[in-house]
């Protein structure tokens, strides 16, 4: 905590953007300034300071830069919207760019295109369902945008129902949409969850950890009982064992994992696995 | 905001668990939610969490006119408020209807059971009489707000104490809390309710329901009760036929949990007044929990410590011994006496040799990396056909060697090994070419 608190001291001090590159993995704050490496680059090593005039301007390579979850593109500059750490991933070429995003702790979802999320249907209105996926708004869904639906064959929705889908619109200004198929018109996996099993709530980070593909979790989860698991990318997480006992038990080791150390966890774990 | 719905599975769910006698959180039908109760660091102010369910009480006073018909008796007023902060269904600045019966509730359970010497409120009859008030604000929302409201609202009533007045003739004399100590409430007993949610038409009974019980359920019976087993107020609601051997029942269950939340409550005023006579440290701040993400964390690697003792007790060994310090008092008359006045200091000393202590973990792995740099250096050299014989050995000449400006396997070392020499002071090598030179 040291440690984060010198960046606070330091950035607060400075003012000064700090180039992304040499905050990788350390806290940001809401309202940071950060500089890219091109623009680190073309700054010199002062930073924000007077830019030399150059000819080839405009002829340097462009770098494909992703901005993630809690940064904002505000003109030229590169702005932290959210509190967390920085994180940062290579793109498969390895030359330079990628994507940045900030890893924060937070519940509340905001929808973003092409996440997968498990929606409760709350209304049914002419050709489209209303579902409540933890937004600020709940988003629409198309009854035709099941596999195989069509005019006639109306796919079997009832309110209240849980629906595994993702997003084709996610903006701030306009309502969200789901769909449950992909580009291909098939379900892979999305549709309507079945009628057993239990809905519970994780933060958002927890989520993005399990879905993580070096995810341990997981895999210890997998080895106790068989069962049947989905999760949302809006902090919900969908899980069916064989019997209820089981359904909990797993329901609670998710929701504690968060903050378990890895030895504890695999106590636990051997312990349930024990018994 | 409009609150989340709840699916038809999650229902279904809680509806088979709960005939298998199962709760979500692992708990038997007749548990409690862990209560912790912390104050703050002002009188009369606390936060009772059920839970996850969290609710801040806070009560204050003021010197009012009494009501006309009851001009020897204080004020009770209580006010529940459900913030948009404990869950976004809650509206702000409207009075719902869930807020107005909590609200009713609370008044029933504490001030028509009198709990509170209103009588003892009173400064001047028909003039001057104190008004308390006790405002609850829930903060987090997990079910079962009013058990928690009404722990909050004992406790806090507990936890105040009043100004101390004096009445001469006319005058009224009001004293802060550094002239005369405050005075706590006289309070006769204390009324704690506890809920009873009811399923499938009452076939099953759950207490202290969590929020996604609340909304499964089919009916609610709230008993409010002291611990002598008197019932203060009762209040059914959802519409469901209880049987008098129900409630008989639940009378008896909320008689065995009352007697324990009063206990605890006891226990958490007692020791709130402990640490504060002790000038311990209290407050919200000293009695909230850390709790760290822990998930995924980065297991720290091992370190070999095998032979860091050895390492420091020649360090130690080596080092020179502080000068010996005189500490014998020196008494300069009956009840005046001085300690090392004159004598010379040996601080500097202590703290070279602490220095050293401390370095020895950074300076022994800096000599197992140099063991292994040497390994490169030696290779390299060979290569090179550098005309410097290097011996491979782990004596401390050795290291000195490294160390050496000019001499090859120096530039592989400090490439290899960055920060941590870096960080490793100046200081050793200094001393041991101190130690060296009479050597040679």
């Amino acid at each position: 905590m040291a440690e984060a608190a010198a960046v606070v001291a330091e950035s607060l001090a400075g003012g000064r953007a700090r180039a992304a590159r040499t905050v990788l993995d350390q806290v940001v704050l809401p309202g940071e300034e950060l500089l890219l490496p091109e623009q680190e680059d073309a700054d010199g090593p002062g930073g924000a300071g007077e830019r030399p005039l150059r000819l080839n301007a405009g002829a340097r390579a462009r770098v494909r830069v992703v901005c993630g979850p809690g940064l904002r593109r505000c003109g030229d500059r590169l702005l932290v919207t959210k509190c967390g750490r920085l994180r940062h991933k290579e793109p498969g070429g390895g030359s330079g760019g990628g994507v940045y995003w900030v890893d924060s702790q937070q519940k509340r979802y905001v929808p973003v295109k092409g996440d997968h999320v498990i929606g409760i249907v709350t209304a049914k209105s002419g050709d489209i369902f209303k579902v409540d996926v933890g937004g600020s708004e709940p988003a629409s869904l198309s009854y035709l945008a099941f596999e195989g639906a069509t005019k006639r064959n109306r796919p079997n929705v009832q309110v209240g129902d849980l629906i595994y889908g993702q997003f084709v619109v996610a903006n701030k200004d306009m309502e969200p949409e789901m769909v449950c198929i992909d580009s291909c018109g098939r379900a892979n996996g999305m549709g309507v969850i079945g009628q057993d099993g239990l809905l519970f709530k994780v933060t958002l980070g927890l989520i993005r950890k399990l879905l993580a593909p070096d995810c341990e979790i997981l895999q210890e989860v997998g080895k106790l009982y068989p069962l049947e698991i989905v999760f949302g990318m809006n902090g919900r997480i969908w899980v069916k064992a064989k019997t209820i006992q089981q359904t909990l038990i797993l329901a609670n080791i998710l929701e504690a994992c968060e903050h378990m150390t890895a030895d504890q966890r695999k106590q636990i774990f051997s312990r349930l696995a024990e018994s | 905001m409009k609150e989340t719905p709840l699916s038809n599975c999650e229902r279904r769910f809680l509806l088979r668990a709960i005939e298998e006698k199962k709760r979500l959180d692992g708990r038997q039908t007749y548990d409690y939610r862990n209560i912790k109760i912390s104050f703050g660091t002002d009188y009369g102010c606390c936060v009772v969490e059920l839970g996850k369910t969290r609710v801040l009480g806070q009560v204050s006073c003021e010197l009012v006119s009494p009501k006309l018909n009851r001009a020897t008796e204080g004020i009770l007023f209580f006010n529940l408020e459900l913030s948009q902060m404990a869950a976004p269904a809650f509206e702000p600045g409207r009075q719902s209807d869930l807020l107005v019966k909590l609200n009713r509730l609370l008044e029933r359970c504490l001030r028509n059971s009198k709990c509170i010497d209103t009588e003892s409120l009173c400064v001047v009859a028909g003039e001057k009489v104190w008004q308390i008030r006790v405002d609850l604000h829930l903060l987090n929302h997990d079910g079962n707000i009013i058990d928690a409201a009404s722990i909050a609202a004992v406790v806090a009533l507990c936890h105040f104490r009043r100004p101390d007045v004096s009445v001469q003739g006319d005058e009224v004399t009001l004293y802060t809390p550094e002239e005369r100590d405050p005075v706590p409430l006289s309070i006769h007993h204390m009324p704690i309710c506890v809920s009873f949610a009811f399923f499938q038409q009452g076939t099953y009974l759950l207490v202290d329901p969590n929020e996604r019980e609340e909304r499964v359920m089919d009916g609610l019976l709230v008993l409010a009760m002291n611990k002598h087993r008197e019932i203060c107020t009762i209040q059914s609601s959802g519409g469901i036929m209880l049987l008098k051997e129900q409630v008989l029942r639940c009378s008896k269950i909320a008689g065995v949990k009352v007697a324990e939340i009063t206990e605890l409550i006891q226990k958490a005023l007692e020791n709130d007044q402990k640490v504060r006579k002790e000038g311990g440290k209290f407050g919200f701040a000293e009695s909230i929990a850390n709790q760290r993400i822990t998930a995924f964390k980065m297991e720290k690697a091992p370190i070999d410590t095998s032979d860091v003792e050895e390492k420091a007790e020649e360090i130690i060994a080596e080092a020179e011994p502080p000068s010996e310090v005189v500490s014998k008092p020196v008494l300069w008359t009956p009840g005046t006496a001085q300690i090392g006045e004159g004598i010379e200091n040996s601080w500097g000393d202590l703290e070279d040799s602490e220095k050293e202590d401390e370095d020895e973990g950074g300076s022994d792995e800096a000599i197992i990396l140099d063991s292994i740099t040497m390994d490169t250096g030696v290779e390299v050299s060979n290569i090179g056909s550098q005309d410097a014989p290097i011996v491979l050995s782990d004596s401390e000449e050795e290291e000195m060697i490294i160390l050496e400006p000019d001499k090859n396997p120096k530039k592989i070392r400090t490439k290899t090994i960055s920060a941590k020499q870096e960080k490793a002071p100046s200081k050793k090598p200094v001393k041991k070419r101190k130690k060296k030179r009479p050597a040679n």
